[in-house]
């Protein structure tokens, strides 16, 4: 069974904040499905299918008890920031087979208040935990493997910020609205070498929701018709230490997946909506997805090819993690709602990619470096 | 990191006892498969690879490569460095590059293992010959 075709985006919603320190999780929870019902036209009463991820209060049943929901179906997965885009091609699962017909899928969080509950751990703790892994030390090792192995340079991780940016000057509420040059990105202070600042994404308090439906029930609704037509979704870790090679992601499994299940290729692409916890991420995001040879990825960036309007692969119109949101330290439902505002033509007038019928949502969770998911979804206009 | 650093003490539990119990005496253990003679870092009973329950503990030269690294520039504790080795033996590990300059640091250098004690037993980390 496919999933193609089967099921529809029909309702969306970033909630505006970006710091929070008066609203609960939960709360933000509630306030950004009540706003993807709106945008759908549909009532709490219509959901009979949840999915949340690590990020929600007590999880899937606390939740569904906080929002007085009343499902049918439920799913609880968490794989880091690419939850949602796992959620998606999920619920487009359960839709495709009848186990729920209105699926609402919700990320909120306040990193930016406060402290983030302890990451969940595997066996390997004890081997592992001592060492100080962040974020930051771990995606910089990708990138330093990536600069060995192919001449990959940090002017070239600088033009996927400075993309960014370039989107980033039309959203009132991107956390960072400035358009910033390559010299700014390689001028900011290093984090972790080779990462400076401005290769690493904004942390902020906020979240998402998506409405997702069987096509009968978004043809009935007043939105522009936005349908799932290819899912896919991987895992990639050390595997005993056998395996390690930093240079790609499980990208390179589920983006293959997910292309041929909706019957087209990356040159078919109008826009692509990549995670963007940092530089390093998108470029190898763009490689194993096919969007250029593996690495290739920095002459592909470079020069603006991924500013709409001057490039050939727009990209992270929002602004994305690097300039506008990432709520919760999980960047796939943003990443899947400006891919579906792009299909419906209601990006910024600055940054609509004319007669955009194809998109993607490419994400990453996890630590790159260490143990990571990915999940590719294939979007179009209907 | 630097000496004065205090490391978290590892649990343990019955699958790596034994690993704790040599890091103590300086040796750094590494599992091999005896079905299908693939080596792997950290220790499972079951082999990731096969799936063969016959795992037997064998004893790394401690020697390895860096594979990549990253020195972290925010930490209330000062830069520290962390990496991937890729032992002699096969398996790669995630570890600190301690007791030596850690901006000279090069993808390729050959570096050799080094305990560092905590309130247990001792944690493995990797340092420049």
């Amino acid at each position: 069974m496919s999933i193609k075709g089967k099921a529809y985006l029909a309702g969306i919603y970033e909630h505006p904040t970006r710091h929070a320190p008066d609203k609960s999780t939960a709360q933000l929870h509630a306030e950004v499905a009540k706003g993807a019902l709106e945008d759908a036209g549909l009532t709490k009463a219509d959901v009979d299918g949840y999915f949340c991820a690590g990020d929600a209060p007590g999880g899937v049943m606390a939740m569904v008890d906080y929002l007085g929901l009343k499902v049918r179906h439920f799913d609880s997965t968490d794989t880091g920031g690419c939850s949602y885009l796992v959620h998606l091609g999920h619920a487009a699962e359960a839709i495709a087979a009848g186990k729920c017909s209105i699926a609402l899928i919700t990320l909120a969080g306040k990193p930016r208040t406060g402290a983030m509950p302890p990451r969940g751990t595997g066996a390997e703790l004890d081997f592992e935990a001592a060492y100080g892994a962040t974020t930051h030390n771990i995606y910089g090792m990708c990138a330093m493997r990536h600069m060995h192995e192919f001449g990959t340079t940090s002017e070239q991780l600088a033009w996927i910020k400075v993309a960014a940016s370039h989107h980033a000057q039309y959203n009132p509420h991107a956390m960072l609205r400035d358009v910033v040059t390559v010299e700014d990105v390689i001028n900011s202070p290093m984090i972790s070498d080779p990462l400076h600042r401005m290769d690493c994404c904004v942390v902020t308090d906020g979240g998402g929701a998506l409405i997702v439906t069987t096509e009968a029930i978004a043809r009935s609704l007043k939105k522009p018709l936005v349908r799932m037509i290819g899912h896919g979704e991987a895992l990639k870790g050390p595997r005993g230490g056998k395996d390690l090679n930093l240079t790609y992601s499980a990208g390179v499994w589920s983006g293959p997946r997910a292309f041929e299940e909706a019957g087209v290729t990356p040159k078919d692409i109008k826009y692509a909506s990549i995670y963007d916890s940092f530089t390093i991420t998108v470029l190898m995001q763009l490689e194993d997805l096919g969007f250029c040879k593996k690495g290739e990825g920095g002459k592909f960036v470079a020069d603006g090819n991924l500013i709409s309007g001057v490039g050939k692969l727009p990209f992270n119109t929002d602004g994305g993690g690097l300039c506008s949101n990432h709520p919760v330290n999980r960047g796939g439902m943003t990443k899947i709602i400006e891919a579906v505002r792009q299909l419906r033509g209601e990006a910024h007038p600055k940054v609509q990619v004319p007669n955009c019928d194809l998109a993607i949502a490419h994400g990453t969770g996890g630590l790159l470096g260490v143990r990571h998911a990915a999940s590719t979804c294939i979007l179009e206009r209907a | 990191m630097d000496t004065k650093v205090k490391y978290p003490t590892p649990q343990g539990n019955t699958e790596t006892r034994h690993f704790w119990e040599q890091a103590a005496n300086g040796k750094l253990l590494i599992k091999r498969c005896t079905a299908c003679g693939e080596a792997h870092y950290f220790p499972r009973s079951l082999c990731p690879f096969c799936f063969s329950d016959k795992t037997v503990w064998e004893e790394s030269s401690g020697e390895g490569e860096i594979y990549t690294f990253s020195l972290m520039r925010k930490s209330a504790s000062g830069p520290y460095a962390i990496g991937y080795v890729t032992l002699k033996e096969g398996p790669s590990l995630l570890t600190n590059f301690v007791d030596c300059d850690t901006s000279r640091l090069k993808i390729g250098q050959k570096v050799k293992v080094v305990f560092k004690s905590t309130d247990g037993a001792p944690l493995p980390f990797f340092t420049a010959v």
